[in-house]
């Protein structure tokens, strides 16, 4: 997926969020660090475009709620979590760069009722690589990549990259 | 990040780069203590246990909330140190807490050195709350992230800190902590609270409050222990406040941003009148909120764990 | 048995003897001591010979401190296994500390003390008495009676006689007898709660110090007291520099003062409490480099006369406790000729001297008639290889404890047999 493409799925899960929603009112979007959050920030640039209003933003840092936390050697940095309106009531769109077993899902799923209790919660990723080892279903998918396991799918965008694409890694670490 | 350490016994041991990853990670922590549910499930059915051989209830609350907001379960144990005299071993102690497959052990002991020992003989993780004269590295490490919220950088900063310099492991764990963030530390107080070869620690050393107050960016007072007065360190407390409580009066040729800080309790009117304790300059109550997230991210980089795995 | 020793270096600093020397023991004495293949003694058969190739021949070494906790302690270490412990070191004469329990300040516990030691019988193993009843430093013990019972000496060891007036009227009435006291010197109120020597690494690890000046002072005080009113004054394991120049200067003045280091006092510094070893805590304490320095140029000088190991065992439990409640002291026997050989090879001795400093020297403080290798004289042997390296296996001491801080170390002087009385008793 290059930087055309990916501003075109963008822009199309706008659209369909909104239409979903029937506009943007109780929206809410809460992006999942690192890439989730650039997500998110894009996804309300576009709605703005297209509604003319600017909707609640979050940012959300599921390290505390991993379920793998204890079993390997590296901690992962702790970063903020920054939720700065109420969720209660709201239709929340999680946000994610890419979905695969689902566990990130779960994590943020279970931060998120602990700030309050969303009237929905829907998911919104750039790439659906498949294997899912929980019972999750996007709402909204930029692109579906068939990938064997030991791949590694890397969405890259340039508020923390060099360039706005997507590339599919084999396990030996070529493209 | 990750420490290089199984434990944490004293800010000697840490180096800069783990020292300012744990306040790194303690600022993110903050935000967990703002919530509603403050609560995530980080160490669930993780068991951490408190084991003080000394009263402190400040210092084991704080313990005890950090590792509830993370969801592990804490016990309290005030073991008396009397038990060790009739015969149970301090390590005996330990073995058998050991043989309850706790996750993290927190000591605090009257005696320097006791959590190290301790340490060296068993597996799980130790913290040190507090050993003796030696050393508290929470409180130092708690007292830096308070700092530098304040200050923005801890690098060239100007501390006094004040009192009993002698008998105080806070003293200590903060000179340890503080020469390794880059910082110029003053010890003041008379010279009988000022133990032998302080000066080869990398301090410098004066008797004259005004004077260290005129020329810092943090004072740093001590609690002085009331029973200390019957060893003749100084003659009366009239005497040493005197010359060492923190006043406003002393505070005029201060700097206007100045901090004033405090490990608490606080013996008030004896080393810090009240209107200092509780005006503009005082940071002491962010101290103590500081303190829960600052052990809440040493537990969590002592237990937690875990690689970036896929989403 | 006849015992004949050959190919070793004889030093034998009494006699000036130092070179390539037979040494032939017949009926627990020396019966001839001549150079090196010119033995008159035939091979008769009956002889056992020790071939003493690369190693030292020496008087059996004498150590005047050494805690032998009985009566009392018996769990930390007996005569029995202390005088075992002193064999393996090398020992054939030990002077035993009265601070047993009931302390050896009376008859009846000097001769319990004596007949065990006679009892075992491998070693000589002498008492001391106690300066005071109850080693309390308020009134003198029956210092004649214990003469009479045995004592060879008088000491409060483990505590400082305190009181001036005490020490004053010791010195006096000691003159009778004509036997040292042995000061543990400590003024107990600059000391009061402290475990290690004050200094910068005490400050670092929050441990409450015990100042150079305890020692210095006490040090002072008892040699003006001697100046008045004579008798024989022995600082035992002196280690504070300035305690070194102390001494120094009353025997210049010709006072009768002697004194004695151990050997951590001139290998370890405080350096090595760092960590909380319980095995470093000894009193006095390990001291800094600086005081090491000045003990070594006492041991060159002759300021410090001899090398005793205030060998001082503690069970395990009373050593695994917290550093400040932990007890004071290591067990020395065993390591102290290895440690003490460290003085050749850094040429602050030569190996005659050191030898001196473990046998002629002291049996000539303490008025013994051992310590050389005369013909006629009792044999006490040992025989030594300097060179030998090896690792120090605290476990494998013969001492009921094994409270070493030295525990591991690569050293090199290893006792290869120790003869007392003309027997074999000990060889590696």
């Amino acid at each position: 997926m290059n930087a055309e493409e990916m501003n075109r799925a963008i822009t199309r899960i706008a659209h369909e969020i909104l239409e979903k929603n029937k506009g943007t009112g109780d929206l809410a979007l809460v992006g999942i660090r690192t890439r989730g959050v650039v997500l998110a920030n894009r996804l309300r640039d576009k709605i703005k475009d297209i509604e003319k209003t600017t909707i609640d933003l979050g940012i959300l840092d599921i390290t505390l709620y991993r379920d793998d936390l204890t079993t390997g050697k590296d901690k992962p940095v702790l970063r903020d979590t920054d939720i700065p309106f109420a969720i209660d009531g709201k239709k929340v769109v999680l946000c994610d760069d890419v979905l695969f077993t689902g566990r990130t899902i779960r994590a943020a799923i279970d931060a998120l009722v602990d700030f309050g209790r969303p009237a929905q919660v829907q998911l919104a990723v750039l790439i659906d690589r498949g294997h899912r080892e929980l019972p999750f279903r996007p709402d909204y998918v930029g692109k579906n990549i068939p990938t064997s396991k030991d791949m590694r799918v890397k969405v890259q965008m340039t508020e923390e990259d060099a360039e706005d694409q997507v590339i599919v890694v084999n396990s030996k670490g070529q493209n | 990040m990750n420490l290089e350490s199984k434990d944490i016994l004293g800010t000697e041991q840490l180096s800069r780069e783990e020292i300012e990853g744990i306040l790194d990670t303690a600022v993110s922590f903050k935000e967990v203590s703002t919530r509603q549910i403050k609560k995530v499930p980080t160490l669930r059915g993780r068991t951490i246990i408190n084991l003080f051989f000394e009263a402190s209830t400040r210092t084991r609350t704080s313990f005890e909330i950090a590792g509830k907001r993370l969801s592990a379960d804490v016990i309290n144990i005030s073991a008396s140190t009397s038990s060790t005299v009739k015969g149970e071993s301090l390590l005996d102690t330990a073995y058998n807490l050991e043989a309850m497959n706790p996750d993290l052990l927190i000591v605090r002991h009257s005696i320097s050195g006791v959590p190290h020992m301790i340490a060296s003989h068993i597996k799980c993780p130790v913290i040190n709350a507090g050993d003796g004269a030696h050393e508290h590295p929470t409180q130092a490490l708690l007292d830096l992230l308070t700092i530098r919220e304040h200050s923005k950088q801890l690098t060239g900063l100007k501390v006094a800190i004040v009192g009993d310099i002698t008998h105080s492991r806070v003293a200590r764990s903060n000179i340890y902590a503080m020469l390794k963030c880059g910082m110029e530390v003053t010890v003041v107080g008379p010279p009988t609270m000022i133990p032998v070869g302080m000066e080869c620690l990398g301090v410098k050393v004066l008797h004259d409050l005004e004077e260290a107050v005129s020329q810092v960016d943090v004072v740093m007072m001590l609690r002085i222990q009331l029973e200390r007065q019957n060893e003749g360190l100084f003659p009366s407390f009239r005497e040493y406040s005197n010359r060492f409580c923190l006043t406003a009066d002393k505070l005029k040729h201060g700097r206007k941003d100045i901090l004033i800080m405090h490990p608490g309790p606080v013996n008030r009117g004896i080393e810090i009148a009240l209107d200092v304790m509780e005006g503009p300059h005082s940071v002491i109550l962010d101290q103590v909120n500081n303190g829960v997230a600052l052990r809440m991210a040493l537990m969590y980089l002592l237990l937690g764990g875990g690689s970036e795995t896929d989403h | 048995m006849k015992l004949i020793i050959k190919n070793g270096r004889v030093i034998d600093p009494a006699n000036n003897i130092d070179g390539k020397y037979d040494i032939v023991i017949e009926k627990g004495l020396i019966q001839s001591v001549t150079p090196s293949g010119k033995s008159p003694a035939k091979q008769d058969g009956s002889a056992k010979i020790i071939d003493a190739k690369d190693c030292i021949v020496a008087p059996g070494f004498l150590d005047m401190h050494v805690h032998f906790r009985e009566p009392g302690f018996e769990y930390k270490e007996t005569i029995e296994s202390g005088c075992e412990s002193a064999a393996a070191g090398g020992f054939t004469t030990v002077a035993m500390m009265p601070n047993t329990n009931p302390v050896n300040d009376n008859r009846s516990v000097t001769e319990l003390m004596i007949s065990r030691a006679k009892a075992h019988g491998k070693i000589q193993a002498l008492a001391i008495g106690a300066i005071s009843k109850g080693l309390k430093g308020e009134s003198l013990s029956d210092m004649g009676d214990l003469k009479d019972a045995g004592v060879i000496a008088f000491s409060d060891d483990g505590r400082p006689v305190m009181n001036n007036q005490v020490m004053r009227r010791a010195l006096e009435y000691s003159r009778m007898f004509d036997l040292p006291l042995i000061q543990h010197s400590e003024i107990l109120d600059l000391t009061n709660g402290g475990c290690m020597n004050e200094g910068r690494v005490s400050t670092e690890l929050g441990l409450k110090g015990m100042p150079t000046e305890a020692e210095d002072i006490m040090v002072y005080r008892d040699i003006a007291l001697l100046e008045k009113t004579g008798g024989r004054l022995h600082v035992a394991h002196i280690s504070s520099g300035e305690s070194v120049e102390l001494v120094r200067r009353a025997k210049a003045k010709g006072l009768p003062v002697t004194c004695e280091v151990a050997p951590h006092h001139f290998i370890l510094t405080d350096e090595s409490v760092r960590g909380y070893d319980t095995n470093t805590k000894m009193s006095p304490p390990l001291r800094a480099q600086s005081d090491i320095d000045a003990i070594k140029e006492g041991l060159k000088d002759g300021t410090i006369d001899i090398i005793a190991t205030d060998h001082a065992p503690h069970d395990r439990v009373d050593k695994q406790a917290d550093y400040h409640n932990a007890c004071f002291g290591i067990v020395g026997l065993e390591t102290a000729l290895p440690l003490s050989l460290r003085l050749v090879e850094e040429k602050i001795l030569t190996l005659p001297q050191l030898v001196e400093k473990l046998t002629s020297r002291p049996a000539e403080i303490f008025k013994l008639d051992q310590g050389t290798l005369g013909v006629g004289q009792q044999a006490d042997v040992v025989i030594f290889d300097p060179g030998q390296e090896y690792k120090v296996e605290a476990s494998q001491f013969k001492s009921k404890s094994k409270n070493s801080p030295f525990d591991g170390w690569p050293v090199k002087g290893r006792v290869r047999h120790t003869i007392a009385k003309g027997n074999i008793i000990y060889s590696s």
